[in-house]
């Protein structure tokens, strides 16, 4: 038997969260005496083949076609369609980004494959069934998936599990798998890209976060917040009344309505701590609010509290870093 | 062209945290419920769609007949036409056996355009109803879409957010697409709205209105994925540690000494 893995990927990297997913299938895997398949689908993708193998895969089935080489949904699950059927896996399992995640429901829709969302853990019931551990309720609730039969599939969240170990001494083999698209041929057709990449660490594969609310207030605002996170490697978050203010874009927004987000640490400045944002963030390991009101609410979820003025703690801050991390 | 938004009664976001895991499932969760906000955005897309390029608009639900103040929100907002979906056979369906239900009842309005989706439910969180709706009606899907560049009768074009990007993708119709928050600023409902909702009737349809409904496919029994061991996540360690210091270098100073001695820098 074995596990299916997707390995999501742009620009020629494979994302953390694909490596992430892999090196749980490989644990599961050997708790199960499985073997760890993966998937890639795209073209020119055989050097991520390579890579998939150094982290806990067995065997990777590419699907290398000039046809896949940008995102299609409709073709990727197509895609992962001839790869369930070659593989015959028990358990199948991709990242939880926002292509792999729709690829999965199509393929698996169209399998009548049960399908867990946006996992958080997964485990094996004593009969070696797929146990998907994942949020709902925007995260009020934690809740575990069952499944009714064979094959279980689950798409994870990043930053779930950690970064598997990379071993270039492992070994396995490497299959091309034939891809039939005339099904899906003029369903789907790719008009242009625009990277919306700034540069700067995104809020969902970041350690650390330094996000910003209506506090901040305005744009340049967001300055000091952005030198902090310079000195810390970290990514620039904000609450939805800093974006809907129009002083960062959407992709930094985290809450119910936006990321959801599990960094090692996450300060929150000038963030009253509603509810709708803490959906969004109370997975962080440790939060750090700095607000005016010592009453706030974001307080409460908070390790360590700063009651202040952020445009005086914040710079401050940045300097203390900078001293100690020696910049 | 009809445009067809599947929405959802959920819990008010406010009282989200309320809800009691042992509740979940039961007719009452003990709070109150909205449409699903981000149905909302869904809703609003198809009004502003009805606006650029004409057509007629039509919002579905399947649920209990308090899933009506879901669709009585979407008239007010200016939805015209509404069928709610229940019975008792429904119940206990995960998302492809919603999907099926809806698929069925969508097949049934005669010609549909595009079929309008909120991203996710506030409750569910899966987001997979919208796929397997697509995959029941055997049409194509697109998720995440932040604008509708342009509509003709045979192909809508839309801009979708990927994580690293915006892709501009054409697809033909009918199609599903499910919506981002930032495709449009949901109306509030006037008081024109909220009137004819109030007077409105609201259709209902059962398993046996529904011609092509396979009963296999539907209800708890059909149910794929079940959720289990239901739990409130735990509490976050303790309370707040204040840091406090004479001057703001010392207050900062002792709060990098915590989070070096944290190791979460
Ligand atoms: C359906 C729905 C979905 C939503 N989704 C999200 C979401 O995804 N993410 C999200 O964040 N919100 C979301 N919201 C909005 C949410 O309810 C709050 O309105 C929002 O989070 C408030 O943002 P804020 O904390 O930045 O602003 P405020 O609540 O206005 O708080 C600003 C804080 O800054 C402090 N402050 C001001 N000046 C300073 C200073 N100089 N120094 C230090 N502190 C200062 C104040 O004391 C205050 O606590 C959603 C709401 C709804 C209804």
């Amino acid at each position: 038997m074995s596990i299916l893995v997707y390995i999501d990927h742009f620009a020629g990297a494979g994302k953390p969260a694909s490596w992430e997913t892999l090196g749980k299938a490989r644990e599961l895997a050997d708790t199960l005496g499985d073997s760890v398949i993966g998937l890639v689908i795209g073209h020119q993708v055989r050097p991520l083949a390579a890579e998939a193998i150094t982290y806990g895969a067995d065997r990777v089935l590419v699907a290398d076609d000039p046809a896949l080489a940008t995102f299609q949904a409709h073709a990727y699950a197509a895609a992962l369609k001839a790869a369930i059927a070659e593989a015959g896996p028990r358990i199948i399992l991709a990242p939880a980004t926002t292509g792999a995640r729709d690829v999965a429901a199509l393929a698996a829709g169209e399998l009548g494959i049960g399908l867990a969302a946006d996992c958080q853990d997964l485990a094996l019931d004593g009969d070696h069934n797929l146990l998907a551990v994942r949020p709902v309720f925007s995260g009020n609730i934690i809740a575990t998936e069952v499944f009714a039969q064979q094959p279980q599939m689950a798409t994870v969240r990043g930053r779930s599990f950690p970064l598997p170990e990379s071993d270039p001494a492992r070994t396995g083999e490497i299959k091309d798998l034939v891809v039939d698209l005339a099904a899906v041929a003029g369903w789907e057709e790719v008009l242009g890209f625009e990277t919306t990449q700034t540069g700067e660490v995104s809020v969902e594969t970041a350690n650390i976060i330094v996000s910003g609310g209506r506090g901040v207030k305005g744009p340049e605002g967001f300055e000091p917040l952005r030198e902090l996170a310079q000195v810390l490697g970290a990514a620039v978050g904000a609450s939805r009344a800093a974006v809907d203010a129009g002083w960062i874009p959407y992709p930094a927004q985290v809450g119910q309505t936006g990321k959801t987000v599990r960094p090692d640490l996450y300060v929150a400045c000038g963030i009253s701590g509603a509810i709708q944002h803490l959906a969004g963030m109370t997975n962080s390991k440790v939060i750090v609010a700095i607000n005016k009101d010592k009453d706030a609410p974001i307080f409460n979820v908070a390790q360590y509290g700063i009651v202040g003025d952020l445009f005086e703690i914040v710079p401050a801050l940045t300097r203390a870093f900078r001293a100690r991390l020696g910049q | 062209m009809k445009f067809v938004v599947c929405v959802k009664l959920t819990p008010d976001t406010e009282e989200l945290n309320e809800v009691r895991p042992e509740d979940v499932g039961a007719d009452d969760l003990g709070v109150t419920m909205v449409l699903n906000p981000w149905d909302e955005f869904a809703v609003e897309e198809a009004l502003q769609l009805q606006e650029r390029f004409e057509g007629e608009t039509v919002a579905v639900t399947v649920g209990g007949e308090d899933a009506t103040d879901a669709l009585k929100r979407a008239v007010a907002m200016g939805i015209e036409e509404t069928v709610l979906l229940s019975d008792p056979a429904f119940e206990g369906s995960d998302a492809w056996g919603t999907a099926h239900i809806l698929a069925e009842a969508i097949k049934g309005l005669g010609e549909y355009g595009l079929i309008l989706t909120g991203k996710q439910s506030v409750d569910g969180n899966s987001g997979l109803v919208a796929p397997g709706l697509a995959v029941k009606l055997g049409v194509p899907f697109v998720s995440q879409v932040a604008r509708v560049v342009d509509l003709t009768d045979s192909s809508v074009t839309v801009v979708r957010a990927l994580d690293e990007g915006r892709q501009t993708v054409r697809v033909k119709l009918p199609a599903v697409i499910s919506v981002s928050k930032e495709i449009n600023e949901p109306r509030y409902p006037n008081f024109m709205g909220i009137r004819k909702a109030s007077r409105m009737k609201y259709p209902v349809m059962a398993a046996a209105d529904l011609p092509g409904l396979d009963t296999g496919q539907i209800g708890v029994d059909a149910a794929l994925v079940k959720w289990t061991d239901l739990h409130k996540p735990p509490a976050r360690g303790g309370t707040c540690e204040f840091i406090t210091g004479e001057t703001t270098a010392a207050l900062v100073a002792a709060l990098v000494d915590k989070l070096v001695a944290d190791k979460v820098v």
